[in-house]
């Protein structure tokens, strides 16, 4: 299934909180003055923009900077500091001239996400790959342990044993060289396989499955295409042209976003079935009591759902579109007829 | 934001990292400025203070020396050594792999650790502006509403509890749980740990836990037993039980194009041995299954574009699974008011 851009997004994304506590302030003062020193002197604006923050903000943090004294035991010389031409410039601010340690939460999310990186296949980077674990295993010291209860496992899709023809490695070609490639692509939705000309943008790991992203040209659209549904793949010998208004798909806003304009179909769910509400993007779901489920799925093409219905058998039926239901019906009435049962 | 309470917890910092001593409360109340007058509001602040710090990562040392001037009052001080990134240097292609990391877990509930990690690294003079050459972008999606609260339980190893559906379930249970770690594959979030009410090790999936995961007994409290590998017993079900089995099937001919796509010995049925029950162009083919439960319902997909021949339990499989969708089908669907239609 290729996913569509556009449409309501099916979840609300994540609000970007400004972090404006106190405490992430100091941790953003600390890490500014090693910054600083490590690189002798920095323009502000350069500052301001490794720190996600304003050239004002930034003004602000370094005024405060101004204002470390310490009255007893040791009288305490205040931090040199300037930030005069736009050239920061930190000096005597040896107690916190480096860095504070990496935090628990802070070495796993860079550790899980290196060793969810190892598992994607035809990465030829691995070597850079292993010794960035390995330094910063070293760095953040206990710190590391527990990112080895977390774990993201990626599909290991390549295609091909020969690492250098998996369809990976052609489209990452592809896409250094910006050339255009062919595919022969499966959409199980329709269960048909297509033949298109695509204009690569990128590869992405969305949700354990590499995809590529590019121009569709028989679409006229940017479409993901998921790379084990790729059943041939040849990069051509035409320079890619990917349109200049072609946006790329925001994938965290979720994968599969239905449009109002869509068809919704009501489904009824046993305890057995539920999991349908698990791996479909449902509208609603309703519990009707002794773990069954109602689900509103909204879908620009109600074919996959007929399979998905013949699939569920006693786990699940369609209630609404009545249309759809009695396709199903004639469906499985067919299909009997065929083992000479009608 | 206050202004005031961040430059006091700077001179804090500051303060802590520069003294060798343990200091007493009461020296660092004359030390840093900031604090107030007051003895029960002074008490108050520096504990949040204190609260704070670690909150951040600041490792605060609590203690006393004799020789020092606090006799043997408790103390604090921040040991550098403690406190301190230790030196690292990366190359512009482990700089490169870096950046592609931290943008992993974008906009997802890990995605502030991550730019924190990034942050401190910068500090210390990693360059993270290099460009990628992978051509590659992974992300990960936290979503599930459990996600945040049982990584913490797993870090912290804190005990929870938490209402659960499962699959095939009427009701909900009430599962009190040892986590050892979070795992996700193909999108999805499982935890592992060590079940109290089953008495054995469990997974559960995190979309399937209803309502809040709640703390259920003090961090520390769970141990991972050695030699626990959640990934193996999160995705590793053993050997399949069944051996893979030849099926012959017939597929019509332009249709059952997923089947196709690993179908063997595909060949056109010749059109004498079709009887008049077969309309149309047929194939016959060899598809390869193990389990006969998953494999017919996947077949059943396809209607009456895929037809098995052989063997007779996929056959007789094949039969019970169309006709649970007919009496489902037939089941006349109920009006949502409850009441019945009197046509």
């Amino acid at each position: 299934m290729t996913a569509k851009t556009g449409g309501a997004a099916g979840r609300p994304a994540a609000a970007k909180t400004a972090a404006t506590t106190s405490t992430d302030r100091l941790g953003r003062l600390l890490a500014l003055v090693p910054y600083v020193v490590n690189r002798d002197s920095v323009a502000l604006g350069e500052a301001a923009a490794a720190f996600g923050v304003t050239e004002k903000q930034l003004i602000d943090d370094l005024n405060l900077l101004w204002c470390v004294e310490l009255r007893a035991p040791d009288p305490y010389c205040p931090i040199d500091l300037s930030y005069e031409g736009g050239e920061i410039t930190v000096a005597e601010a040896e107690s916190i001239a480096r860095p504070l340690r990496l935090k628990v939460d802070e070495a796993s999310a860079l550790l899980v996400a290196l060793r969810m990186l190892a598992g994607i296949p035809g990465l030829d980077d691995r070597d850079a790959l292993s010794r960035l674990i390995a330094k910063l295993e070293s760095a953040a010291g206990t710190a590391a342990a527990a990112s080895s209860q977390v774990s993201v496992e990626v599909d290991a899709y390549s295609g091909s044993a020969d690492p250098d023809r998996t369809g990976l490695a052609l489209l990452r070609d592809a896409i250094a060289r910006g050339r255009r490639v062919h595919l022969s692509y499966y959409v199980p939705a329709r269960d048909e396989n297509t033949e298109r000309d695509v204009d690569p943008m990128r590869l992405l790991v969305v949700e354990g499955n590499t995809y590529l992203e590019g121009w569709c040209r028989r679409a006229e659209a940017v479409r993901l295409f998921k790379l084990d549904r790729i059943t041939d793949l040849a990069v051509l010998d035409v320079p890619a042209q990917v349109p200049d208004d072609a946006e790329p798909i925001d994938v965290d806003a979720g994968l599969f976003r239905p449009s109002p304009q869509d068809e919704a179909v009501t489904l009824e769910l046993t305890p057995r079935g539920r999991w349908v509400a698990d791996y479909y993007p449902c509208e609603s779901v309703e519990e009707l009591g002794e773990g069954r489920l109602r689900v509103v799925l909204r879908t620009p093409d109600t074919r996959w759902v007929r399979g998905l219905a013949l699939r569920l058998g006693d786990q699940g039926r369609v209630v609404e579109p009545g249309a759809l239901a009695a396709t199903v019906h004639d469906d499985a009435a067919r299909a009997l007829a065929r083992y000479g049962m009608t | 934001m206050s202004r005031r309470k961040t430059e006091r917890l700077l001179n804090l910092v500051v303060c802590l990292l520069a003294t060798r001593r343990f200091l007493t409360a009461e020296q660092i109340r004359r030390a840093v400025p900031g604090y107030p007058d007051s003895d029960e509001a002074f008490k108050r602040m520096f504990e949040r203070d204190k609260e704070e710090l670690r909150e951040l990562g600041v490792p605060l040392e609590v203690g006393s020396d004799q020789q020092g001037g606090g006799g043997e009052e408790i103390g604090y001080r921040i040991p550098p050594q403690a406190y301190e990134l230790p030196d690292i240097h990366l190359t512009p292609d482990e700089a490169a792999v870096l950046g592609l990391a931290a943008r992993v877990w974008q906009r997802a509930s890990m995605a502030e650790a991550a730019s924190g990690a990034l942050l401190k690294l910068r500090a210390a003079g990693v360059e993270t502006d290099v460009p990628t050459a992978v051509g590659i972008e992974p992300r990960v999606n936290t979503q599930d509403p459990a996600f945040p609260v049982l990584w913490e339980a797993v870090r912290d190893g804190r005990p929870v509890a938490f209402d659960y559906q499962g699959i095939g379930r009427t009701s909900m249970s009430r599962r009190h749980l040892e986590p050892w770690g979070v795992v996700s594959r193909r999108g999805r979030w499982y935890v592992v740990g060590f079940d109290l009410d089953r008495d054995e090790q469990r997974v559960f999936r995190l979309s399937r836990i209803v309502g809040d995961v709640k703390a259920d007994g003090p961090a520390g409290a769970v141990t991972v037993p050695d030699g626990v590998d959640v990934r193996r017993i999160a995705f590793d079900w053993g050997d399949p039980v069944n051996e893979p089995r030849p099926a012959t099937v017939r597929l019509r001919r332009g249709a059952a194009q997923g089947p196709r796509r690993w179908a063997k010995d595909v060949r056109p049925v010749p059109a004498g041995e079709l009887d008049g029950a077969w309309d149309g162009e047929w194939d016959e083919a060899v598809l390869t299954f193990r389990d006969v439960d998953r494999f017919a319902p996947y077949l059943a997909r396809f209607a009456d574009d895929v037809v098995v021949l052989d063997p007779p339990d996929l056959r007789e499989a094949m039969i019970q699974q169309l006709k649970s969708v007919l009496a489902c089908a037939e089941r006349p669907a109920r009006p949502a008011d409850g009441t019945v239609n009197g046509s």
